[in-house]
């Protein structure tokens, strides 16, 4: 269970994050909503302290989240990463070996037998030798979702990943996320199109600068909490919606 | 030995001495300039290069090793620059225009204080054909420790610097490693600064780097290739500095971006004859 107690966090001055307090728990998929700028992104970022908490505490079983970090693999927004760095494919997924290895510890043969199975999952092994630029969107994502994989984690945290990317890929990952749950793995994602929560989630954060709701998204995913979370933008945002591919 | 190989090619020593520095030169800024370049540091490197100048004067006036008072105030920068733009809505090109000027200004204060034995022109553009056997071989020895260190944490700098956010994400220190490639890039400064001199340091950490990251799809390839990079032109530009009685310092670091221009032009990665201009 990751336990959020009294969670404050500011974004550049800003109050981003008041007062947020969830118990989530272990072995669910759980889709983390609200409306550009809700904080859905800093709220992740904030629990695995890439950015600083004004306040708070997160624990996960029972102690601080620090001491469990190495277990918790983290995707990303595409834009947070240099693409032009000189890198492979392959090499890209190898880092996500790195959080399991100690200090001078370089990875060996079975980190890298280990890197092929995960290209191999999400059907990337093709591009292997590719620098990352040269990827489109959703071969990228994949290759950050293979890096996840690498990792060996518990609990994956996802920022928009299925945001500018193909329909083969977003398949090809959707699927590899059902395993991972049946695998009983903790899955947490930043999601902006209502449209596929009943779908791909077991449970619904709803947020807004505070937690709107949070619960099991039959109970939790309703008209009232969704319009007490968007409000006069909810109208705006179902019509974009519907209006096909959208991406921000 | 270098007496030995002195006689042996026919080259008087202080020419031998200044082709070896030259190599040693360029293959560790190749390194060091690497991570450089691809951490978007090459302003806060010139920087750097600059703010060692009140530790050299100091170090001399207080008669300790220059390293440690350059080092000293290479990371004393450093840290005022992360300070100024983490405490404030200033940016960091301008707090690193802000520390570079001021540590650069009270250098040269410090050095007229102590200036019956420093020579300030000598400490700015370098003098190649008069660096003493002692400092090549301390030259040396940084170089071995510098590539030592990067070796033993190739993975945390290499991940740190492709990917900081998963890097915090994962539990890394950016932070430390941060200020280590700031405090070997002092290092490296003072061990070249009768080679090329405060100025010109920063070519020798960009120049071969950069052009070394047209070419490459690897981290590790681009380092190697720096380096061979930067003894290649450092050692051409000692040649064509002597034949033509041209400064040496100034010399290399033509070659070096001659190169550079030469790769821009033609390398595939860069694919600037077919495309003209960069899309995208």
């Amino acid at each position: 269970m990751i336990e959020i107690r009294n969670l404050n966090v500011d974004y550049f001055g800003n109050s981003a994050l008041e007062n947020v307090n969830i118990d989530i728990p272990f072995g669910y998929t759980i889709g983390i909503i609200g409306p550009n700028g809700a904080g859905k992104s800093t709220f992740i970022k904030s629990l695995l302290e890439v950015i600083k908490k004004r306040s708070g505490t997160v624990m996960v079983e029972g102690r601080d989240i620090s001491e469990y970090k190495r277990k918790i693999a983290y995707v990303p927004q595409k834009n947070d990463i240099d693409l032009t760095f000189p890198i492979t494919v392959k090499d890209t997924v190898l880092t996500g070996t790195y959080p399991n290895l100690k200090i001078f510890q370089r990875p060996g043969k079975k980190e890298r037998q280990s890197v092929e199975e995960c290209m191999t999952m999400v059907d990337i092994s093709d591009l292997a030798n590719k620098q990352i630029s040269n990827l489109s969107g959703g071969q990228l994502q994949r290759v950050f979702i293979a890096r996840a994989l690498a990792q060996k984690a518990d609990v994956f945290f996802l920022d928009e990943p299925f945001v500018g990317i193909d329909l083969v890929s977003e398949k090809i990952i959707v699927k590899l996320l059902k395993q991972l749950r049946e695998e009983g793995k903790t899955i947490l994602i930043v999601h902006h199109d209502l449209h596929e929560v009943e779908e791909y989630f077991d449970k619904v954060i709803i947020l807004n600068k505070k937690l709107i709701a949070f619960g099991d998204v039959k109970d939790t995913f309703t008209a009232d909490n969704i319009l007490n979370a968007y409000g006069a933008s909810l109208g705006n945002l179902v019509i974009k919606g519907m209006g096909g591919a959208e991406n921000d | 030995m270098i007496d030995y190989f002195s006689s042996l090619l026919n080259i008087p020593i202080y020419a031998l001495n200044a082709g070896l520095s030259a190599i040693i030169l360029g293959i560790v800024s190749g390194v060091l300039g690497s991570f450089i370049v691809l951490r978007k540091m090459s302003l806060m490197g010139d920087a750097l290069s600059h703010a060692v100048l009140p530790g050299v004067a100091l170090s001399y006036i207080l008669g300790i090793n220059i390293l440690v008072g350059a080092s000293l105030f290479g990371l004393l920068a450093a840290i005022l620059i992360q300070f100024i733009t983490s405490r404030s809505n200033i940016k960091s090109d301008t707090s690193i225009g802000i520390i570079l000027s001021s540590f650069f200004a009270l250098g040269i204060v410090l050095i007229t204080f102590a200036k019956s034995g420093l020579d300030l022109t000598h400490i700015l553009f370098g003098n190649i054909l008069a660096v003493p056997q002692s400092e090549l071989m301390q030259s040396f020895i940084i170089m071995l420790v510098v590539i030592a260190i990067i070796s033993l944490l190739y993975k945390e700098l290499l991940i740190s610097s492709f990917d900081p956010v998963v890097s915090k994400a994962f539990g890394l220190k950016t932070g430390f490693y941060h200020y280590l490639l700031m405090m070997l890039l002092s290092v490296v400064t003072v061990s070249s600064l009768s080679q090329v001199g405060i100025v010109l340091v920063i070519a020798m950490l960009v120049i071969p780097a950069a052009t070394s990251y047209l070419w490459t799809n690897k981290l590790i390839h681009m380092i190697i290739l720096a380096s061979t990079i930067g003894a290649v032109s450092g050692i051409i530009g000692v040649i064509i500095s002597f034949r033509f009685n041209l400064p040496t310092s100034a010399t290399i670091v033509l070659v070096g971006v001659s190169l550079f221009a030469i790769s821009f032009i033609i390398s595939p990665k860069n694919n600037f004859l077919r495309k003209g201009v960069k899309q995208g």
